[in-house]
């Protein structure tokens, strides 16, 4: 293929690739803290919806980005109380958090379907995007795309170099220890679950205020557990985060062009590419990595008398 | 036991707080609307059969649900696994149309098992011998298998006479489960009677099933005691599977009469709390299945009424389910007091 057909479609990767990215690090930042959040697809939904509600009658995309956040990670602190509060199963409770999610925005959606809203167009950088090659791929996007880059290396620094990371990492691998060595584990994990569900609804807000500007029910179809596998195939590093969203996004804008071409084979089965590539990689990648670098104390409450 | 009905009372009540809010957001009647889901749900003979109808999938989604959270495996995908059961038990029902009940609802039956056993089987292999994770690849399998059914149903299964829907043609008579008598009810309320018991006699006599509940206990003491876990993973995700198969194959045979889309509405995921509020007892799962499709009943009533989207049942499910976990922290609470004592 000619360059003329592959950068565009590079491009095209990383844009429907950072809806994924930002959901899959705000898990990576709740994993961190030993708390398995699988309402990724619900809290995604949830961010989505409240972008594009507060977009359409603000006017402002910004302010619509920043709440659709707070609304992720609104619902993200009612997982947090149902397990830090209350013992609850992480597992079910995550699973009740996408049922809720996704059915509190295909309810509250349902008289802005077919509506748009203003959103995020391309603004490309101004000196960066005159490079050969990367300058296409990577900086002629939406400013949402610009501020995804810099969110893993801020991660990558917090949990490799301050107090705040490496302490959550403790309450992560080993709570008993880092209660004994004075960390305030619960007030850790609420910050690893509200902080990781701000991220997740920003992945939503991407997707109705700059990847479609328009709202349907069903809008994030599957992309937060998509998410939620990327972790496993991170190994909840931010930076192979980036690899594997953009991989999904070329896979997802690879199916897309394949059937805008009018392809002889069925929608229903390009359909299917991106959620069997993503059993393949999670296959793929717990092979190989055996789970090791898990945070030892994912998805396990803290008993109440510690 | 008392606390437990306490606790499911308490989540109802908050929950429908809740959508009570919600329905006045959208400038609905919430307390007439209310009215109209209990009084829709099981307000008259007509208005119960029809939960009971609904019941039946759901109770077979969940009953396999449940056995397989008993060993601690999460099988999320009683969505995919009921869609594979009705794409195996239509298979049968459109090559052997000519046949006699007799020999094809039998045959549809095994498809269904089978079909529905492997898209459990598939995920319960690639735990064991890959490590990966369940929930995920359930959860994926859940798409790819209404992908699948999609693609029959608008491809090589479509019938010819149905002016571009996307269906198969009308099962022949032979391929119909059946009506009990002059009721609404059709026998797969039998099938779901049968299983229940199978399943409870299973758990509570014999050695397999203890085994089973032992190792969903404590995995790391079965493995030391020489439980076949690796085994029970593979058994357990089978007969889960085939389960939510069956319910497939009931749907598709007893209710629609064929295969299509709309045979996918979420019963995976209502089996998954239902499961949950029955702290996976098999009698208990049957009043909670009848429960929820009462919930499903009487939001259809609401919809004609009021126009409320069919997305306010997953409002309700997903509320009544976190408060219900919240809720279990009492119960366990509750045991720490009289150990201290």
């Amino acid at each position: 293929m000619s360059p003329e057909l592959i950068l565009p479609l590079l491009a095209a990767a990383v844009q429907s690739g950072t809806p994924i990215l930002y959901a899959t690090l705000g898990e990576i930042f709740t994993e961190k803290s030993g708390i398995l959040n699988l309402g990724v697809e619900g809290i995604m939904m949830i961010g989505a919806l409240a972008a594009f509600v507060t977009t359409k009658f603000s006017g402002s995309p910004v302010l619509g980005f920043l709440l659709g956040g707070c609304a992720g990670a609104l619902l993200a602190g009612m997982h947090g109380m149902v397990c830090l509060g209350f013992q609850g199963n992480q597992v079910v409770s995550g699973l009740a958090l996408t049922i809720l999610g996704v059915g509190l925005a295909d309810y509250l959606g349902t008289p802005f379907i077919g509506q748009t809203a203003p959103g995020f167009t391309m603004m490309p950088m101004p000196i960066l995007s005159k490079i050969p090659l990367l300058g296409p791929v990577f900086f002629r996007h939406d400013p949402l795309i610009y501020t995804s880059y810099l969110i893993p290396p801020l991660m990558w620094v917090f949990f490799r170099y301050t107090r705040w990371g490496l302490g959550m990492r403790a309450v992560g691998e080993n709570p008993r220890a880092a209660s004994a060595g004075g960390l305030r584990v619960i007030g850790y994990r609420w910050a690893g679950i509200l902080i990781g569900g701000y991220l997740v609804g920003f992945g939503g807000a991407y997707l109705s205020l700059a990847y479609t500007h328009l709202w349907t029910n069903g809008l994030s179809a599957g992309r937060g557990w998509i998410a939620v596998a990327l972790v496993i195939f991170s190994f909840w590093h931010p930076g192979r985060a980036v690899v594997g969203a953009y991989l999904f996004g070329g896979v997802m804008a690879f199916q897309l062009r394949l059937q805008a071409t009018g392809t002889y084979i069925p929608s229903s089965l390009l359909l299917m590419l991106p959620y069997a590539l993503t059993v393949i990689v999670l296959v793929f990648s717990s092979w190989k990595g055996q789970g090791i670098e898990a945070p030892a104390a994912l998805g396990v409450n803290i008993e109440p008398s510690e | 036991m008392w606390s437990s009905c306490l606790i499911l009372f308490g989540a109802l009540v908050l929950s429908l707080a809740v959508s009570a809010i919600m329905l006045a957001l959208q400038d609905k009647p919430p307390l007439a609307a209310i009215a109209i889901l209990f009084k829709g749900a099981f307000g008259s003979l007509n208005a119960i059969q029809d939960c009971l109808i609904k019941a039946v999938p759901i109770y077979l989604c969940s009953l396999g649900v449940a056995i397989a959270f008993r060993l601690q495996i999460w099988n999320i995908g009683a969505e995919g696994q009921y869609a594979l059961g009705a794409i195996g038990a239509t298979w049968v029902a459109l090559r052997l149309p000519d046949l006699p009940w007799f020999v094809v609802i039998p045959g549809m039956l095994a498809m269904a098992f089978i079909a529905g056993g492997l898209w459990g089987l598939i995920p319960a292999v690639l735990k064991i011998h890959m490590r990966a994770n369940e929930i995920i690849v359930t959860l994926m399998f859940n798409y790819l298998a209404i992908l699948f059914l999609d693609y029959l149903v608008y491809g090589p299964w479509k019938d010819p006479v149905s002016f571009g829907f996307p269906m198969t043609r009308e099962f022949s008579a032979s391929a119909i489960v059946g009506k009990i008598g002059n009721t609404g009810l059709n026998w797969g309320i039998i099938l779901c009677i049968f299983s229940g018991m199978a399943i409870w006699i299973f758990f509570r006599y014999t050695r397999l099933g203890y085994e089973l509940k032992a190792s969903g206990e404590n995995i790391r003491a079965a493995r030391y005691a020489g439980l076949p876990y690796d085994r029970l993973v593979i058994l357990v995700m089978v007969l889960s599977g085939a389960l939510a198969g069956w319910a497939g194959f009931l749907e598709a045979s007893a209710t629609i009469n064929r295969l299509q889309p709309s045979i996918i509405v979420g019963y995976g995921y209502t089996a998954i709390v239902v499961a949950w509020l029955a702290r996976l007892n098999p009698f208990y799962i049957g009043i909670a299945s009848f429960l929820l499709a009462g919930l499903r009943v009487g939001l259809e009533n609401l919809q004609l009424d009021l126009q409320v989207p069919a997305a306010f049942g997953g409002i309700m499910e997903g509320l009544i389910l976190l408060t219900v976990l919240a809720g279990g922290f009492f119960i366990d609470y509750r045991i720490e007091l009289r150990k201290k004592s």
